[in-house]
């Protein structure tokens, strides 16, 4: 790891990023244009499992589902500063440790007042 | 080479930082979001910081924008429901943006010519280096972090739990 880290080294991804994205341009391309088209009322329908479709899918949702969005988010977070501490796993030995064990501790609290809380009840 | 490619990105990021504006529908603006989010996370690579490009991969990406999609699920967007502003409320958020212009040229005007000074080693912003002065000399602000996730969590908890008693 001593070596210098260039940001051209990151050229393979870009080409893999262009690959990806490309095959996925291609293949519509091609699905569009090689496929026959007979569009009727029906097929042209938002198909929703057979049953007849309501209303329209802007309707606002329930707050539940940000709780669980935003709780993700959270540990999320918490997951990241994870990965610097990893790499230098070894190096730090039980300090490291330590520091992480009480990082994880406070953010566990917080999952043990969620839990406790009933926040992820889905009622 | 990394000039080039430099103002191609910078030239992408104001692109589709403007069409986050100026498009009509909210999702087209998140979507926006997400490939400006992008090209600002090629930014970092571009100046070797591969954690922070990371992190604004995986954090900004991809939890924030999920964040910025629920809230838009929220709102009643299926007509343009917006009421028009009152010409005075329009007049006072012109006044207010050109007040903010005015500041942020006259701070960019103070700066000296972008000399940037005090960067140790070109590989500060690797993740192994990162961490190394992470964990040692930004330890306390590193432990806090966890008190200002813990405080997010409860508030998020408080505020969207309705108390069943």
């Amino acid at each position: 790891m001593e070596s210098n880290f260039l940001p051209s080294d990151y050229f393979p991804i870009v080409l893999q990023l262009l690959a990806a994205i490309g095959f996925v341009g291609l293949t519509m391309l091609a699905t569009h244009l090689v496929g026959p088209k007979r569009k009727t009322k029906d097929k042209l329908e938002t198909f929703e499992c057979g049953i007849e479709q309501q209303g329209d899918a802007r309707a606002p949702i329930s707050i539940k589902y940000f709780l669980v969005a935003i709780l993700f988010v959270l540990f999320d977070v918490e997951v990241i500063f994870m990965y610097p501490w990893a790499v230098n796993f070894r190096e730090m030995g039980m300090q490291g440790l330590m520091e992480m064990f009480v990082f994880i501790g406070l953010l566990l609290a917080g999952f043990v007042y969620i839990i406790k809380k009933g926040a992820l009840d889905w009622e | 080479m990394n000039q080039s490619v430099f103002y191609l990105l910078s030239f992408m990021t104001v692109l589709f930082a403007l069409l986050v504006v100026f498009s009509k529908n909210p999702i087209h603006s998140a979507l926006y979001m997400v490939l400006t989010f992008f090209t600002i996370t090629c930014h970092y690579v571009l100046l070797n910081a591969q954690f922070l490009a990371i992190v604004n991969f995986i954090v900004y990406m991809g939890a924030i924008m999920v964040l910025i999609l629920f809230a838009m699920m929220f709102l009643n967007l299926g007509k343009d429901t917006e009421p028009q502003k009152p010409v005075l409320l329009k007049f006072a958020a012109v006044i207010a943006a050109g007040l903010l212009l005015v500041t942020i040229f006259a701070a960019l005007k103070k700066t000296d010519g972008g000399q940037i000074t005090g960067i140790a080693s070109n590989n500060i912003g690797l993740v192994k280096e990162l961490g190394k002065t992470l964990f040692r000399d930004f330890l306390l602000p590193f432990e806090i972090i966890s008190i200002l996730l813990l405080s997010a969590m409860v508030g998020a908890v408080l505020l969207a739990k309705r108390d069943t008693k």
